[in-house]
């Protein structure tokens, strides 16, 4: 599945903000028709967007995709109308309480691909609970429908429906995100999680990455391009975990060579889940675009320093 | 005008042979022209026997004495920046004596002083203006081409001093405005309410000038130390209420660019310049005050601190973000040209082991025996414009109006081994990096590396940082491309780059640092489309409208 470690929000009103979108690294770009638009600025962002998309570069390497305005107003039907194009590579469903409000949108989504004769089911789906009622029914939602490849949590709302406050420990939404996560897991798509407000607060912010990456996530929202990188940094495999994972794979092709049915890496046995660990971290790594050493390299730093193999 | 003789320099710029009987060489390369002269220029000999004090009462009695006449040369120095009052008062004092038809020739001219000059101009007090720069209203009078009654001589730092040891520039009274002085004229710019750190840009007036008056707001008993200059150059001493508003002398703090575009400009930056290898220990390095220079000093520190290399040394345009650096260790030395905030003035006066100024003709005079300049690794230069050529113009604005400063800009680039300029692709609906730059200060035999945020073009006359390129992993996000394809990109967002409407005048020369003219500045007239008034400046405009 794609990396989404960084997903930026960029206002759908703002001109000036939408050409340098993917400038900054930032894994997803969400051109944002909702929160961030006030009512009376709908129709100009729906058709800015819809024009930025058209003739704006984005860059290789950027999923670009759009928050819609959730089908119960009276906007997120023209939104899907207006913005289905062969550039938009996903689109963000908020306020999602049912599988009937992922449904709905596939089903409009799929009329507007026809219509516009683009390939039928590539662009994806991404549904964000911000209701008590959304998070517990994130486990049906998960596996709906084929598109989703993700589901994330919009705190601010879930927190005011909750009742509760949002504070720096999250205690609000704890319980919450872990479900969100689960449900995720289970329906095999990604869990994305909400962004973290104070963009001057880099500590924070690398504090609760590093909460919601031990949990299980696979990125986070940022609203300011100055976050995308601590976000990188929490969610890309340290040095470590590359060489690591470099040995225990030699170490299982080596024993593959071999015929050998036990694997070892030094005095220790490589189980399954080390081998599908190390395999994932050297995915994460070569799609983060980092460089990942040669057996040989390694084996030469290790021999020079002191521990030896 | 028509009458001139044109010839085209060593970078394709058509510049006349010949301006006001002087005769001018035309550009051929940044580092072959020699002096054209055997001897530097000698001021005239004076002397003061017996003299106990050179304080004179009052400002006029100073002019007075040094026989300042009609049509002669005065000079200043910048370093009190946007908080300035000594060029102020002394025009304003030549102006209620009636003189008439003087050359100003300053190091450099700030905001501040715009009204004061600009009134002098119309009142023809001033007719000529030699040196420095001209920004703001006072760069849209020169643009104007109304005023003045020859071209503008537009210098770089380094250029300046050439200019003044050459007696391109004879200086008949150099006005220093002193933080601390004696009663003897030694002066320095550690002390005092109007501290600026250094007040180097005066050391080659001092030397070269006939008379030099100094003007103080701080004397102190005699001898003031450090005797930055000396009383054996210093005819006489003012003592006045103020020379300078602190507040504006030094930014309280200056802070670094907020814009996320800029900000990956300057790291991208840092990032090429270590791909390139010239991120190591014993390194040197210049990076200004600007928004992005801020930030890729930040940048440097940061990965110089997770390299655990050290830096021998850093020049500046001095600010807290280069005192951070020597303070914690990551830069051993400090050379200060000028001293931009009050961080950076604290640690010249509380660490001279370390942290030292230098004469500006030591720094970057191409004609001197040896120039700092020429040892620097990596200097990091802003733009108004670049152009395919990666020649560099930092003096006028794309619509032609002369409003930015050149500084040491073409000194550090022909000096530095690494030159890099950052910036932006387009500034409003202007291109930066464009076909043609609409005038040339830094030629692009000089420029290495421009970095723009959507991706960074290496001079292909640097074969050997191509190749290194060649060798090393670029990370993806570092999107190596040619010049041609920014410019595309830029015209693809802003449009084709639209030239001034030039009028005929010469307003300014662009000279380069030895002493060769690499460009000339035409004036600027509106645009008129049948009955609609288009105009690349407003102001420019109002020029116009006021006169007629």
């Amino acid at each position: 599945m794609r990396l989404r470690r960084s997903r930026l929000y960029v206002p759908g009103n703002n001109p000036k903000m939408i050409p340098p979108a993917g400038l900054y690294g930032a894994d997803v770009i969400s051109l944002d028709l909702e929160d961030s638009v006030s009512p009376e600025y709908k129709l100009d962002a729906r058709m800015l967007v819809s024009e930025a998309l058209k003739v704006v570069d984005f860059g290789p390497n950027v999923e670009v995709t759009v928050r819609i305005n959730p089908l119960s107003t009276p906007f997120g039907r023209w939104d899907i109308r207006q913005i289905v194009c062969s550039k938009l590579d996903g689109i963000y469903i908020p306020k999602v309480e049912t599988c009937e409000d992922v449904l709905r949108v596939d089903d409009l989504l799929t009329e507007m691909e026809e219509k516009k004769g683009l390939e039928i089911g590539r662009i994806k789906l991404f549904a964000t609970f911000e209701t008590a009622k959304g998070i517990l029914n994130a486990k049906e939602v998960a596996g709906c429908c084929g598109r989703l490849e993700g589901i994330t949590i919009g705190a601010e709302d879930l927190t005011a429906d909750l009742g509760g406050e949002r504070s720096s420990d999250g205690i609000a939404i704890h319980t919450s995100r872990q479900l969100v996560v689960l449900a995720a897991k289970a329906a095999g798509i990604q869990a994305i999680d909400t962004v973290y407000s104070d963009f001057n607060d880099m500590d924070g912010l690398r504090r609760e990455t590093e909460t919601i990456k031990k949990m299980g996530y696979d990125g986070k929202a940022c609203i300011h391009p100055s976050q995308i990188e601590v976000i990188h940094e929490v969610f890309n495999p340290t040095q470590e975990e590359i060489e690591y994972s470099v040995r225990v794979k030699h170490a299982i092709d080596e024993a593959k060579e071999h015929g050998s049915g036990v694997i070892a890496l030094g005095k220790k046995m490589i189980d399954r889940p080390i081998a599908i660990r190390a395999e994932k971290v050297l995915a994460r790594a070569s799609a983060a675009d980092i460089p990942i050493p040669t057996w040989e390299s390694i084996k030469e730093k290790m021999e020079k320093s002191e521990g030896g193999i | 005008m028509n009458e001139l003789e044109w010839v085209v320099n060593g970078i394709g710029r058509k510049v006349p042979k010949s301006i006001d009987g002087k005769e001018l060489i035309p550009y051929s390369g940044p580092f072959s022209h020699s002096p054209v002269k055997d001897h530097k220029y000698g001021p005239i000999l004076g002397y003061v026997a017996d003299q106990k004090s050179e304080i004179v009462s009052t400002l006029f009695e100073a002019i007075q004495k040094v026989g300042l006449k009609d049509g002669m040369t005065i000079s200043f120095h910048h370093h009190f920046r946007n908080g300035d009052m000594v060029m102020n008062m002394v025009i304003d004092e030549l102006e209620k004596e009636g003189f008439k038809d003087l050359t100003l020739a300053p190091s450099s001219t700030f905001p501040c002083q715009e009204e004061t000059i600009i009134r002098a101009i119309k009142g023809g007090v001033i007719r000529k203006v030699e040196g420095g720069s001209a920004r703001g209203e006072f760069g849209r009078l020169v643009s104007s081409g109304k005023y003045l009654d020859s071209p503008m001589v537009i210098r770089s730092h380094g250029g300046r001093v050439r200019a003044i040891e050459a007696g391109d520039i004879h200086i008949d009274v150099a006005f220093i405005g002193a933080p601390c002085a004696d009663e003897l004229g030694n002066l320095n710019a550690l002390n005092g309410p109007s501290a600026c750190g250094t007040i180097n840009f005066s050391y080659a007036d001092a030397r070269f000038a006939d008379h030099v008056i100094a003007i103080t707001d701080n004397l102190v008993e005699y001898p003031a130390f450090p005797m930055s200059i000396s009383q054996e150059l210093v005819d006489y001493v003012v003592v006045v209420d103020k020379i300078g508003d602190p507040n504006k002398i030094a930014s309280g703090e200056l802070r670094i660019t907020k814009s996320p575009t800029r900000l990956k400009i300057a790291k991208d930056a840092v990032r090429i310049a270590d791909l390139l290898g010239y991120v190591k220990e014993g390194m040197n390095f210049q990076a200004g005050a600007g928004g992005i220079s801020l930030a890729f000093t930040e940048f440097l520190h940061q990965l110089m601190k997770e390299k655990g290399i050290t830096a021998h040394w850093a020049q500046g345009g001095t600010t807290r973000f280069l005192v951070d650096m020597l303070e914690d260790g990551t830069v051993k030395k400090l050379i200060t040209g000028q001293a931009f905030d009050v961080a950076a003035i604290e640690s010249m006066k509380e660490n001279p082991k370390n942290h030292v100024d230098l004469p500006i003709g030591a720094y970057a005079n191409i004609h001197g025996k040896g120039c700092t300049v020429n040892k620097l690794d990596i200097v990091v230069l802003g733009a108004s414009e670049v152009d395919l050529g990666y020649n560099v113009n930092t003096a006028t604005l794309s619509n032609g109006i002369i409003a930015e400063p050149v500084g040491g800009h073409s000194d550090t680039a022909a000096g530095a081994a690494l030159t890099i300029i950052t910036v932006p692709l387009f500034r409003g609906r202007y291109p930066v990096v464009v076909e043609n730059c609409t005038t040339v200060v830094t030629p692009g035999e000089t420029v290495d590396v421009v970095v723009t945020e959507r991706g960074i073009a290496v001079n292909p006359r640097r074969e050997d940082l191509l190749e290194r390129l060649e060798e090393v992993r670029v990370p993806r996000d570092l999107r190596i491309c040619t010049l041609e394809e920014l410019q595309r990109m830029a015209y693809d967002i802003t449009g084709t780059k639209v030239e001034p409407n030039w009028g005929d005048d010469i307003v300014a020369l662009i000279e380069y640092r030895d002493g060769t003219i690499i460009d000339v500045v035409r004036s600027v007239l509106p645009r008129y489309y049948d009955d609609a008034v288009f105009v690349d400046d407003r102001n420019l405009f109002d020029i116009e409208r006021r006169e007629n």
